[in-house]
């Protein structure tokens, strides 16, 4: 399938020679929630501001939908809707003036049937005649995301559509976004909340220093990147490990009292088995024992010091 | 055309200005009623005719030209300066609209403004003197020429600055003084040779010549250099925010 979004070879040098973007090449695949992951300034929103017309490409090429974002501007920024990092709002209007004039602006005819629709599925229909002035900084994110959807378009940019939001309405904009990936809308995330990422997004590309070092789907990242651990909690504490368990590589905690298993899920066999036995053996005897795996964001921790 | 964005700009921006009547249309008719009462009144009781005319009703061209420039140039220049204050300039940007079609939003609903405005101290003036006006068409061409040149160069100045003071400063230091000493009060004739020779290098001479022919066929200069002037600073205005969107200069990185 065609991808909806398409970046090949983007550069972006700005006035200086800071150099934001370096031969990044993307491709964002129809109807997917695609998690942008990097470090502050790594380019992330250079690249959405490239896509959607704010920031001019040094060199590169971007299509959407196939058509080019230079020459065919207006058919690629009516299909985008961007909500911003900031929180850049009209301050003296209402959210029902402004959704209806992004509309407008987007080249849509009127319909109030829509404007009430997204301004009702984002909680703001009891808000809709109030200045925005007046609203909290949650509503005015949820102002923005209603700017961004009253034309209808095929792709939504978040970038950091949630920071600053507490966690109640957090889950709500969650919410918001996987009902419009099921209506057929493309959602591109970029967060700072690397579990954001990891409860909304199919793939994950992660950028830093304006290189994409990864892209990857989100389960087979975290299935391969990431490691399980297992931790027995011992009846008896150790001062150290036995050597007949140095082949498990166990940690032994300070207190003496936890030792700690790494293993790979991907492997055929984990060697837990063979290590449950090893105690035995080594009659050493646990009275609880637990099972983690590393997440997104440790994945991603990982990755960023590799590449730096 | 995105006829949908142009209407959306316009209607957004004259909603603005009836949010904001008090500043927009009462503020400047109160002021070009004061001058009257100095300049036509108090004054102007004390001076004879120019060329025919009472100073009462000569002012009147004059004072409204003072007011759709000053009042063109700060309503277009902040409606575009100050979407780029609070950052909701990227929608602007990020929208599938060309430069023409944000003009006619933008400057088409500046200018709106500025010949409402115009109209409404026409009709002020009345109250205080008599007005004949010879030429109405011309008058409304010149009009709305001259508010839309205006608008234009506005706009060109609320891209161009980056604070509030770049914003404030061209009108009251440029605008302000060659309109005071542009024929708004006086003819040029009334001046000593080589002042008028000097004032002939002030633009906005030649739109208030102009202006004041259309009511009283009298003007400083011919009415079709007035013409040509003002149609050469609109075609000026047009190239440089064409460059500027074509460049992006102070609105793209």
């Amino acid at each position: 399938m065609q991808p909806i979004i398409s970046i090949k070879g983007l550069t972006k040098t700005y006035e200086g020679g800071f150099q934001a973007l370096k031969e990044v090449s993307l491709d964002i695949n129809r109807g997917e929630i695609f998690g942008l992951l990097g470090p502050n300034g790594a380019g992330k929103t250079t690249l959405i501001n490239i896509v959607c017309g704010i920031v001019t490409k040094t060199t590169g090429s971007v299509t959407v939908d196939g058509f080019d974002i230079v020459d065919d501007y207006r058919q690629t920024r009516s299909r985008i809707g961007l909500v911003p990092q900031e929180l850049p709002t009209e301050t003296f209007e209402t959210p029902w003036n402004v959704a209806r004039f992004s509309r407008g602006l987007f080249g849509k005819p009127e319909n109030p049937g829509h404007i009430e629709k997204v301004l009702k599925s984002l909680s703001l229909w009891e808000k809709r005649n109030e200045k925005i002035m007046m609203l909290s900084g949650g509503m005015k994110r949820r102002v923005l995301i209603a700017k961004a959807l009253a034309h209808e378009p095929e792709i939504l940019f978040l970038d950091e559509p949630t920071a600053g939001v507490d966690v109640e309405l957090r889950q709500d904009m969650w919410s918001v976004v996987r009902s419009l990936r099921e209506s057929g809308v493309t959602v591109i995330l970029t967060t700072h909340y690397i579990e954001e990422a990891e409860q909304l997004a199919d793939r994950v590309g992660v950028i830093n220093h304006g290189k994409i070092i990864l892209v990857e789907e989100k389960n087979r990242l975290m299935r391969e990147f990431g490691k399980k651990q297992l931790v027995l909690q011992l009846t008896d504490c150790l001062a150290v490990v036995p050597p007949e368990l140095d082949d498990y590589e166990l940690e032994l905690s300070e207190s003496g009292c936890e030792l700690t298993y790494h293993y790979d899920t991907k492997q055929d066999h984990t060697g837990i088995t063979a290590l449950l036995a090893a105690l035995r053996t080594a009659g050493i005897k646990f009275n609880d024992l637990s099972t983690s795996q590393s997440s997104l964001e440790e994945i991603f921790v990982g990755l960023v010091n590799q590449e730096a | 055309m995105n006829l949908h964005a142009i209407k959306a700009i316009y209607r957004t921006e004259m909603t603005r200005m009836m949010r904001t009547v008090v500043q927009s249309i009462v503020a400047p008719v109160l002021s070009t009623s004061l001058y009257f009462v100095i300049f036509g009144a108090a004054i102007g009781s004390r001076i004879t005719e120019i060329d025919g005319i009472s100073y009462g009703a000569f002012i009147v061209p004059g004072l409204i030209m003072l007011s759709i420039m000053t009042e063109s140039i700060s309503n277009s220049s902040f409606a575009i300066y100050f979407p780029k204050f609070t950052g909701t300039i990227f929608e602007l940007l990020s929208a599938p609209i060309s430069f023409v079609e944000v003009l006619l939003g933008y400057v088409g609903a500046a200018a709106t403004k500025s010949v409402i405005i115009g109209l409404i101290i026409l009709g002020t003036a009345s109250f205080f003197v008599t007005i004949d006006i010879a030429h109405p068409v011309i008058m409304m061409l010149f009009l709305v020429l001259i508010s839309v040149s205006f608008s234009l160069f506005g706009f060109i100045l609320g891209v161009w600055a980056d604070g509030w003071e770049k914003l404030t400063i061209v009108p009251i230091l440029v605008i302000m003084p060659l309109t005071f000493l542009g024929g708004t009060f006086y003819s040029i004739s009334m001046l000593p040779p080589a002042w008028q020779t000097i004032s002939l290098f002030n633009p906005v001479v030649y739109l208030i010549s102009g202006f004041r022919w259309s009511f009283y066929e009298n003007s400083d200069v011919a009415v079709a250099i007035s013409l040509g002037m003002v149609l050469g600073f609109l075609l000026l205005c047009l190239i440089a925010v064409w460059w500027i969107f074509k460049s992006g200069y102070k609105l793209r990185s």
